[in-house]
């Protein structure tokens, strides 16, 4: 019985050279410079670096812009689609899932390709519009998920106890979906602040993203610079991650 | 090898898991179309005993026969045993007749025989019609049905049953016996059964095995045991039960209760220490004092559907619990009467606790895994090996685990008429027997403390 | 009155979040090369795309063919990988366990770039040459977490007593495994599966980092490489209009089923 466990071998193996050995060698070309010599020189260079510190601080301000006009725009959706009294049809959530289904690329060009007829300069207002297109559904998606599971009673009881609709709402209802919400940030802001391609289709390259640094640092063959500038979003990841304790949530959001 | 009628032969089976021992040294031996029933309450280790009969864990020490064969490390597909799960494991992606026919096809039983079969095990547990049925829209008793059909269609030497009607609500469990019975009798194949219910044991089983922490504390005909327990636990399991202390004065005259009563046993000697186990039922409960061989005070009256029960205090104080079916009101003075008969002796396990000890120093100690102080013993070094000796009543329980000398946990408690008797297992698993007013739970978790003076020490002369 | 604003909110979202899409699909149904400008109703783009006749080059073809055969072979290897991974972690028990679903986690939790850049100095560090086989590595990296986390919860809700049943009614290991887990477990490696399926095809980081640089394109590094270079190849729009319209089908049908197993369950 106990042998099946080592079924588990072959995968922890191909983990370790795959996810762990990889993530390492990040760390590893951050901290060397051409030579393979110790140094510190890329963080210097980016933190002495005016233009990639505005790239970086410009990142994280498109980034957390759009989460928040995604949860804005998203919560009351969910809200609704979970509401049996407010929509009894399946098929509207199907069509708000439907997108994450679909290649992020073609979504985002046929975007951008809208606004460029619809004569609209392509650039921050449009970056950021543009990426709520692309990001509402995985906002919306796993906030509905935790709403529709939510037990009923727990509304009901408030109202047994004198709450207002209003206030079920406010101190019962959002309280018990802030996982769905903490899912949907995880799903939004971290390819937000990580992505290179999407920005430059919906600012027509005008706008450079801090993605779009490292893609081309590494795709230049500055290996060290580029593994330098990842390591720099790692962290930010990881901090993201810390608002995250129960990876479960994030995983019931995904599917 | 001597082939015997024993279709089954567990010897000196010994199982642990880490620290905790499961099964402590357990022989049994079941004969063949037997109905044998392992009956203890949850981790007394029958389901472990039922999984190495299964062939699902091996026994550290010890081996397992069938029909005289050793099959202790033969895989569980090629014994000749087949099992009703607990929770049925019937396979969700098969239909009725598909669960039944699992084992035949894996034989290559031919097809129309596989068809003869389990269609004749369907009509057997009165399931004929639903083969084309999904297993999951089966009611709780229903999947019961096939679990069992899919087990005896294989034609098993034994069948193993695993708290077979524990999911069952209590109607549909009392049907399922009486089925279970009858299907025993038309198979004629040995019935291994194991059950935390004690009169399920006792409606089913033509053998109950009793378990306690490992160790078998009575096999013996359901009768039997419900009779003549052999000892305190088993009397307090099985059913309900006074159970006191008495003092067997000689042959056919017990004193117990602060009254001497004619009884039926011989062979204890004489002015013993005994414990006296009296039913409920057995109680005579009457208005007429004068004819009466005790008097007593009802201290309550509850009504139990077919009889009351109620609770006396008897004229020299112990407490009573009477089953008859007519009620006394709370209050009223009534007389007893106990027939001779009625009466069950048992020899006492022990009279104190007695432990295997080592001087530390001249006034202190070491026992259950720690030092206790003593009163100074002259003659004795440190390292002189000693038997300990304490009193049940000189044994002090307190709330805070931390706060006694070791710690332990309530394990088993007894209602001795005026006193507890509770069973404290510690830390080491080892024993120590505490008589106390106080009220415990099973299970709680107690410091315990002896003082130094009532702390016997004996040396051992080697 | 409140149900009629909010149906009203919801199709509106709707409507704007379909805009693009529509949008493209309108216009694949004329000739201009540029969008926005209609110049008659033309299925010639539908026909250039199917006979790969399309002046821009025919690599457009050989990148959705390569996007298909990746996204088939990764998620072949991960749903085995991965489910063989899932029998193995759900017996494990401690710190094993808790190293190897914390290492599964990661390549959920990472940036697509973080992926894609960490695996590209792997095969720069260990000299190994990029092309097919270090784009379908990289995609079965991300890939078999997705297949463990199906597969893990049907083994979880098992009864753990299935597998025995079977070796108790005489089936070996092997057939234990073959006529009772595995079929239980199809649904979770079929979710697991198609999960892996969209995955792979809908990345594009992963795959611009590690396919080096023999000219490998799947859908998505063409359409940036096409985007970039400023027009976009009209046969492009055919091309989303029925992806879009295939997914749309598979969902309804996917959805169909969960509603009739429901319907059958409530039964």
């Amino acid at each position: 019985m106990t042998k099946r466990s080592t079924w588990a071998l072959p995968y922890a193996i191909f983990l370790v050279l795959f996810v762990a050995l990889p993530l390492l060698l990040i760390m590893f070309y951050a901290f060397r410079d051409g030579s393979g010599h110790f140094t510190l020189a890329n963080f210097t260079k980016f933190f002495t670096d005016k233009d990639a510190i505005e790239t970086f601080a410009l990142s994280l301000e498109v980034a957390i812009e759009n989460t928040a006009l995604c949860i804005l725009l998203g919560y009351p959706a969910a809200w609704i689609l979970a509401n049996k009294k407010l929509n009894k049809s399946a098929v509207t959530i199907v069509l708000f899932i439907m997108p994450m289904w679909i290649n992020a690329l073609m979504r985002t060009l046929a975007t951008a390709e809208l606004f460029h007829m619809l004569g609209f300069q392509l650039g921050k207002g449009t970056l950021i519009v543009g990426m709520v297109y692309d990001y509402l559904p995985f906002m919306i998606y796993p906030i509905y998920n935790i709403l529709e599971k939510m037990d009923k009673s727990y509304a009901e009881a408030a109202s047994d106890l004198g709450a207002t609709p209003w206030q079920v709402f406010w101190k019962v209802q959002v309280p018990l979906s802030m996982p769905g919400v903490v899912s949907g940030i995880m799903m939004v802001f971290m390819p937000t602040v990580s992505t290179f391609a999407i920005s430059e289709f919906l600012t027509n390259n005008k706008i450079k993203l801090f993605g779009t640094i490292i893609q081309e640092n590494i795709n230049s063959g500055m290996w060290n610079y580029g593994a330098a500038l990842s390591l720099v979003m790692l962290i930010i990841i990881g901090i993201t991650s810390l608002l995250q304790d129960d990876k479960k949530e994030l995983n019931e959001g995904r599917v | 090898m001597k082939k015997s009628d024993n279709i089954i032969e567990i010897k000196n089976v010994t199982k642990s898991f880490g620290e905790k021992c499961i099964l402590n040294n357990v022989s049994i031996s079941v004969k063949q179309g037997e109905f044998l029933t392992l009956l203890g309450p949850s981790g007394c280790g029958k389901t472990t005993l039922l999984r190495m009969i299964a062939g699902f864990g091996s026994p550290d020490s010890g081996e397992i026969l069938i029909n005289g064969t050793d099959i202790t490390d033969m895989p569980p597909h090629e014994r000749p045993v087949n099992t009703v799960f607990q929770r049925y494991a019937l396979f969700p992606h098969l239909d009725v007749y598909e669960n039944i026919a699992f084992g035949l096809k894996l034989q290559k039983v031919p097809e129309a025989e596989i068809d003869k079969r389990v269609r004749r095990v369907l009509k057997m547990v009165s399931m004929t019609d639903y083969e084309d049925r999904d297993v999951e829209s089966l009611s709780g008793g229903q999947q019961q049905r096939v679990a069992i059909a899919r087990a005896i269609v294989n034609q098993p030497k034994v069948l193993l049953l695993d708290e077979p009607l524990s999911a069952l609500d209590l109607k549909m469990r009392k049907d399922m016996q009486i089925e279970l019975k009858e299907m025993h009798k038309k198979l004629g194949i040995t019935f291994i059964y194991v059950t935390h219910d004690q009169e399920e044991a006792l409606t089913l089983s033509d053998t109950i095995v009793v378990l306690d922490d490992g160790n078998i504390r009575q096999i013996g005909t359901p009768t039997d045991i419900y009779n003549e327990p052999q000892n305190a636990f088993v009397a307090d399991f099985i059913g309900e039960s006074n159970i006191l202390n008495g003092k067997m004065i000689k042959d056919r005259l017990v004193e117990f209760a602060g009254h001497e009563f004619e009884c039926v046993d011989e062979g204890f000697g004489e002015n013993v220490d005994v414990d006296v186990v009296v039913r409920p039922e057995d109680i005579y409960i009457t208005n007429k004092l004068e004819s009466a061989q005790f008097s007593a005070k009802v201290k309550s009256c509850t009504f139990k559907g077919v009889h009351y029960e109620m609770f006396v205090d008897t004229d020299k104080g112990y407490e009573l619990m009477i089953q008859d079916y007519n009620a006394f009101e709370p209050e009223s003075e009534v007389g007893l009467i106990i027939r001779p008969a009625d009466i069950q002796v048992m020899h006492k396990e022990r009279s104190m606790n007695t432990f295997e000890g080592e001087m530390v120093s001249e006034d202190s100690v070491k026992f259950l895994g720690a030092e206790w102080k003593c009163e100074p013993q002259s003659g004795l070094e440190a390292g002189d090996k000693v038997k300990v000796e304490v009193n049940f009543s000189k044994v002090d329980l307190i709330d805070h685990p931390e706060d006694g000398n070791i710690e332990g946990e309530v394990y088993f408690l007894l209602y001795k008429g005026d006193h507890y008797h509770l069973t404290v297992r510690t830390e080491h698993r080892e024993y120590i027997w505490i008589d106390t007013n106080d009220i415990w739970d099973k299970g709680d978790l107690v410091g315990v403390n002896i003082a130094p003076k009532d702390i016997k020490i004996i040396k051992c002369n080697d | 009155m409140k149900r009629f604003f909010a149906q009203c909110y919801i199709w509106l979202l709707l409507i704007v979040l379909y805009a693009p899409i529509a949008f493209i699909a309108v216009f694949s149904f004329t000739e201009s090369k540029v969008l926005g400008n209609w110049t008659g109703f033309s299925t010639k783009l539908y026909a250039n795309l199917f006979t790969g006749d399309m002046q821009g080059s025919g690599s457009l073809m050989s990148a959705i063919q390569n996007t298909l055969l990746i996204a088939l072979v990764a998620a072949s290897v991960s749903t085995l990988l991965g489910t063989i991974a899932a029998i193995g972690i759900h017996n494990m028990k401690g710190r094993g366990k808790q190293a190897v679903t914390f290492l599964n986690n990661i390549p959920m939790l990472n940036p697509d770039i973080i992926t894609g850049v960490s695996l590209f100095l792997l095969f720069v560090f260990l000299h190994v040459s990029q092309g097919y086989t270090t784009v379908i590595l990289a995609h079965i990296t991300f890939c078999t977490p997705y297949v463990v986390l199906s597969v893990l919860p049907k083994l979880t809700q098992m009864n753990p007593n299935i597998y025995e049943a079977a070796l108790d009614l005489g089936a070996t290991p092997f057939q234990a495994l073959r006529k009772v887990l595995l079929p239980l477990l199809k649904p979770g490696m079929i979710s697991g599966f198609i999960l892996a399926f969209t995955m792979s095809l809908d990345d594009f980081a992963v795959t611009f980092f590690t396919r080096g640089t023999i000219g490998l394109d799947t859908l998505s590094t063409y359409i940036y490489t096409d985007a970039r270079k400023g027009g976009l190849t009209p046969e492009l729009r055919p091309m989303i209009t029925i992806l879009f319209l295939g997914i749309l089908a598979l969902l309804i049908v996917i959805n169909l089923r969960k509603a009739r197993a429901a319907e059958k369950a409530a039964k």
